[in-house]
C-alpha cells in the first residue's frame, strides 16, 4: 500500500514542478494547488497506513477497544487543505484580477512593478 | 443561468442548504460533521442563490457585509477560548454546562460556541470570495 | 460527552489537573488580543472613522501584554502553556523564552508604530478595504508565530500572516501591486508549503510535533532518519521566507508596491519571521545538522549580504534600494546563524532587532521624503535640507544606523558578527560584512546627497509641499529614538542578546519549561 501511495505521490510532484515551471500564471496557480495535495499525501502516508477503524471512542468505554488509525496526521491534513483551499480561493481572484487589470498571463510581460526600461541612478551631480 | 427552471427551485434549495448547514454544525460534536462543513454548505447555498438572481439580490439577503459575519465569528472562537480563563484552565479548554430546557437537557459547550465562530468565519469568507467572483463575471 | 462522566478516569496521565498561574496567560495574550480586536475592526468595516481608534487601542494592548511576557520571561524563564488542559506532547504548547519574548516585543513596537503612521498614510478606500483588519490579523499572525511551541503550529501561523499580508498588499488594487502581489503570494506559498512538506517527514521520522519533544528525542533517534535532509528542506523553506540568495527575487518584485507603511512592516516584520524560525530549528532541534550545513549557510549569508548591497547601488528607486537593503540584513543574520557561537549568535539577534526598527523606520522616511519631492526616483531627488532640515537628522541618523557605521544601533552587531568570524578564523566572512557595511553607505550616502542636499530637480509648481501630519512625524522619530538609543546604552540590549545565545546553545531550559518534573514520558512509536 505504502509502494502505491508512494508513487502517487511522486506523480503527483512531478506534476506541481512540471506546471510550476510553465511561464503562464493559471498553469503555476494549479502547480501550487497540486504541489499542496502532493504534501498533503505525505502527511498522511507518514503517519503509517493501517486498516485500523476509525479513532472514535464508544459512549460506554474509556479508551478505544481495538486498535484504531492514527488520527494525528487526519487531523494535520485537515487543517492544511483547509488553508490551501482558502488560499487557492485567494489566489484565484488574485490571479484573476491581475489578469484583468494586466492583460496577460505571461509572466514574462508581467513587468509592471519592475519596469524592463528603468532609469539607472544617476552617476552625478 | 436565468433559466426560469433554476429561479424557481434556487430560494429552495438554497434555504434547505441553509437549514442543512445548522445541522451539520450542530451535528459534528458527536459525529461527522462541524463548523467548516457547516460554513461551507451556507457559502454555496448563497452562490447558488446568487448565480440565480445576481449579486446584489445577495448581498440584500444577508443583510450584513459578509466579511463582517466573518469578524463576528472570529471574535466568537477567541471569546470560546478566552472563557476558560474564568475557570483556572489552560486557553482553549472545553467547558460544558447542561442546563434543562423543558425536561430536556441541552450540553452547552465552549467547542460548540468555537465551532460557531468557524462557521461564521468560513461563512464569511467564501461567500466573500464568491460574491467578488460572481460580480466579475456580470462586468 | 464530558456531561456524563459514570467512567472513572485517571485524568492525570494525560491532563493538566493543577490550575496554570495567571501570568502564563501572558504567553496567549498578544495572539487574543489581536484575534479579538482585529474582528472588532472586520465588525465595523463601514465606521472607519472609529476603526483607527480600536486598532490602535488592541496595537497598544498589544504591545503592553508583550512588555509584560518579556519581563516575566527576563526575572523567571521560560513559561509555557499547553492548550486545552492536554499535557505536552499531545496538546498544543505555547512557548516563551527570552528569543520568542524579545523578538515579540520588537515586532509590537514595529506594529505600534505602523498603526499610527497608517493613521494619516492610509486614506478611507484603504480603510474600508480592511487595512486595519489585515494589519491585527497580521501581527496576530507574527506575534503567535514567535510565540508558538509546535512546529506544525507554527506552519498555521505563517500562513495566517501570510493571509493578513496578502491582505494588505493588494489594498489599492493598481496595476503595480496586482503584479507584485501575484509573484509575492505564488512564491511565497510555495515556501511554506515546502515547509509543511519537511514537518511532514519530520513527524514520519520522530513521531511528534511538540519543538521541545523534537529535541529530546532528536538525539537519541539521530540514526533513525533522513535528519540532515529534513534539515537542508527547513533551510530552504526558511531561506525562501527570510529572501536569502538565491531565493530572494520575491522581495524586490513586491515590497515597494504597496502602501509605504505596509512596504515598512513587511520590512521590519516579515523576514524576520523566517529568521527566527531558522534560529529556532536549528539551534534547538537540528544542531549537528547545523555544523554540518554551517559552510553552506555562511556561503549562502555572504552571497546575500554582498549581492543584496549591490542590488541596492543599481536602484534609482528609493523604496526598491531599501527592499534591497532588507535583503542585505537578511546575510548579517545568516552569519550568525552559520558561525553558532555564543558571540556570533548574539550578534545576529541583536543585528534582527535593529533591523525591524530601522527598516521599518526607512521606509516611513521613504514615504515622508516621497511625499514631499512627490516621487521616489533619484533622478528627480532634490532639495530637502532647505524644506526640512530636521528630516535631513532623521535620515542621516537612519542611514549612519543601517550601514552599522557609529554611533547609532547598526554598530554593536556588526562588531559582534565581525569578530565572531575571527574567532573561528573565517576571515572572508568577516571581510564579506565590512565589504557590504561600504557598499551600503555608499547605497545611502548616495541617496542622502541627493535628496537631501542637491538643489530642487523639478521645478516647483504653486501648491507648497504637504506638511507632514503628526501622526507620521511621531512614529518615525519614535523608531528613530530607539535607535540612537540602542546605539547610545547598547549595555541592557547586549545583556538581553547575550542570555539569549545562550538559551540557544543549551535548549535544555526550554524542554525543562515544557515538560516540568513529573510530566509523562510520550510513548508515541511512529
Amino acid at each position: 500500500m505504502e509502494t502505491a501511495i508512494a508513487i502517487m505521490t511522486g506523480v503527483f510532484f512531478a506534476t506541481a514542478f512540471y506546471l510550476m515551471l510553465s511561464r503562464h500564471i493559471i498553469r503555476i496557480l494549479l502547480g501550487v494547488a497540486i504541489l499542496g495535495n502532493a504534501v498533503n499525501l505525505t502527511i498522511f502516508t507518514t503517519g503509517r497506513i493501517t486498516r485500523e477503524v476509525p479513532p472514535i471512542i464508544p459512549d460506554h468505554a474509556a479508551m478505544p477497544e481495538v486498535a484504531i488509525a492514527n488520527p494525528l496526521p487526519q487531523a494535520l491534513v485537515l487543517t492544511a487543505i483547509v488553508i490551501s483551499f482558502s488560499f487557492f480561493a485567494f489566489l484565484l481572484v488574485l490571479v484573476f484580477r491581475s489578469y484583468q487589470e494586466l492583460g496577460t498571463d505571461d509572466t514574462d510581460e508581467m513587468r509592471d512593478a519592475e519596469p524592463r526600461d528603468e532609469p539607472a541612478p544617476p552617476l552625478g551631480y | 443561468m436565468r433559466t426560469l427552471i433554476f429561479r424557481t427551485i434556487a430560494p429552495f434549495l438554497s434555504s434547505l442548504m441553509i437549514l442543512f448547514s445548522v445541522f451539520v454544525l450542530l451535528r459534528g460534536h458527536n459525529q461527522p460533521g462541524g463548523g467548516f462543513i457547516g460554513g461551507l454548505i451556507a457559502a454555496s447555498a448563497l452562490a447558488i442563490y446568487g448565480i440565480a438572481f445576481g449579486v446584489s439580490p445577495v448581498r440584500r439577503a444577508i443583510r450584513f457585509h459578509p466579511m463582517a459575519l466573518s469578524g463576528f465569528g472570529l471574535l466568537l472562537a477567541a471569546i470560546a477560548g478566552m472563557l476558560s480563563i474564568f475557570s483556572g484552565v489552560p486557553f482553549l479548554t472545553g467547558l460544558w454546562v447542561t442546563p434543562t430546557f423543558f425536561g430536556v437537557p441541552i450540553a452547552l459547550s465552549t467547542p460548540m460556541l468555537f465551532d460557531i465562530g468557524v462557521y461564521f468565519v468560513v461563512f464569511g469568507s467564501i461567500t466573500s470570495t464568491a460574491l467578488a467572483l460572481e460580480e466579475r463575471e456580470r462586468d | 460527552m464530558a456531561g456524563q462522566t459514570q467512567i472513572n478516569v485517571d485524568l492525570a496521565e494525560a491532563m493538566v489537573t493543577t490550575a496554570p498561574p495567571l501570568a502564563d496567560w501572558l504567553v496567549v495574550a498578544p495572539l487574543v488580543i489581536g484575534f479579538v480586536f482585529g474582528a472588532l475592526c472586520l465588525m465595523m468595516r463601514k465606521d472607519t472613522g472609529r476603526q483607527p481608534a480600536i486598532a490602535i487601542t488592541g496595537l497598544a494592548l498589544m504591545l503592553a501584554a508583550d512588555i509584560g511576557l518579556f519581563w516575566h520571561v527576563w526575572q523567571n524563564g521560560t513559561v509555557a502553556m499547553t492548550m486545552g488542559r492536554w499535557l505536552p506532547p499531545f496538546g498544543i504548547t505555547f512557548a516563551a523564552d527570552m528569543l520568542g519574548a524579545t523578538f515579540a516585543l520588537v515586532a509590537g513596537i514595529v506594529g505600534l508604530a505602523g498603526g499610527v503612521y497608517a493613521l494619516e498614510d492610509v486614506n478611507q478606500t484603504g480603510r474600508r478595504y480592511g487595512f486595519y483588519p489585515f494589519l491585527l490579523l497580521m501581527m496576530a499572525g507574527v506575534t503567535a508565530a514567535f510565540l508558538t511551541g509546535d512546529i506544525f503550529n507554527l506552519y498555521v501561523w505563517f500562513e495566517v500572516l501570510l493571509i493578513g499580508s496578502f491582505g494588505l498588499l493588494v489594498l489599492g488594487s493598481e496595476r503595480e501591486q496586482l503584479d507584485g502581489a501575484t509573484k509575492y503570494a505564488l512564491l511565497n506559498l510555495v515556501a511554506t508549503t515546502l515547509f509543511l512538506l519537511a514537518v511532514a517527514y519530520l513527524y514520519g521520522t520522530l513521531g511528534t510535533l511538540n519543538m521541545a519533544d523534537i529535541a529530546r528525542k532528536v538525539a537519541e533517534r539521530r540514526d533513525a532518519g533522513p535528519l540532515f535532509t529534513i534539515a537542508a528542506m527547513f533551510l530552504f523553506a526558511f531561506a525562501m521566507k527570510a529572501a536569502a540568495f538565491p531565493v530572494n527575487f520575491w522581495l524586490p518584485a513586491s515590497y515597494h508596491t504597496p502602501r509605504i507603511v505596509v512596504s515598512g512592516l513587511f520590512a521590519g516584520l516579515l523576514t524576520k519571521v523566517g529568521i527566527y524560525a531558522l534560529l529556532r530549528i536549528f539551534l534547538m532541534l537540528f544542531e549537528v545538522e547545523r555544523d554540518l550545513l554551517a559552510g553552506t549557510i555562511a556561503v549562502v549569508a555572504a552571497a546575500t549580504m554582498v549581492l543584496g548591497a549591490m542590488g541596492a547601488l543599481a536602484q534609482n528607486d528609493i523604496r526598491r534600494m531599501l527592499g534591497y537593503l532588507v535583503i542585505s540584513g537578511i546575510g548579517m543574520m545568516l552569519a550568525g546563524l552559520a558561525l553558532g557561537s555564543r558571540t556570533g549568535l548574539s550578534g545576529a539577534v541583536f543585528y534582527a532587532a535593529h533591523s525591524m526598527v530601522v527598516m521599518t523606520a526607512l521606509y516611513f522616511l521613504a514615504g515622508i521624503m516621497g511625499e514631499r519631492m512627490r516621487g521616489f526616483s533619484l533622478r528627480e531627488a532634490g532639495g530637502l535640507y532647505s524644506q526640512a532640515p530636521w528630516l535631513a537628522g532623521v535620515g542621516l541618523v537612519l542611514f549612519l544606523a543601517v550601514s552599522g557605521l557609529p554611533p547609532f544601533s547598526g554598530l554593536w552587531p556588526k562588531a559582534f558578527l565581525v569578530k565572531a568570524s575571527l574567532d573561528v578564523g573565517a576571515w572572508w566572512l568577516a571581510l564579506a560584512i565590512l565589504v557590504t557595511g561600504l557598499l551600503t553607505t555608499i547605497a545611502v550616502g548616495r541617496t542622502f546627497a541627493f535628496a537631501f542636499w542637491r538643489e530642487r530637480q523639478v521645478p516647483d509648481d504653486e501648491t507648497p509641499a504637504p506638511a507632514s501630519s503628526k501622526a507620521v512625524v511621531g512614529s518615525l522619530l519614535g523608531l528613530t529614538f530607539l535607535t540612537i538609543a540602542v546605539g547610545f546604552y547598547p549595555e541592557p540590549f547586549v545583556q538581553v542578546t547575550d542570555r539569549i545565545a545562550g538559551e540557544l546553545l543549551s535548549p535544555q531550559a526550554y524542554v525543562d519549561s515544557v515538560f516540568p518534573t513529573g510530566a509523562i514520558e510520550s510513548e508515541v512509536q511512529p
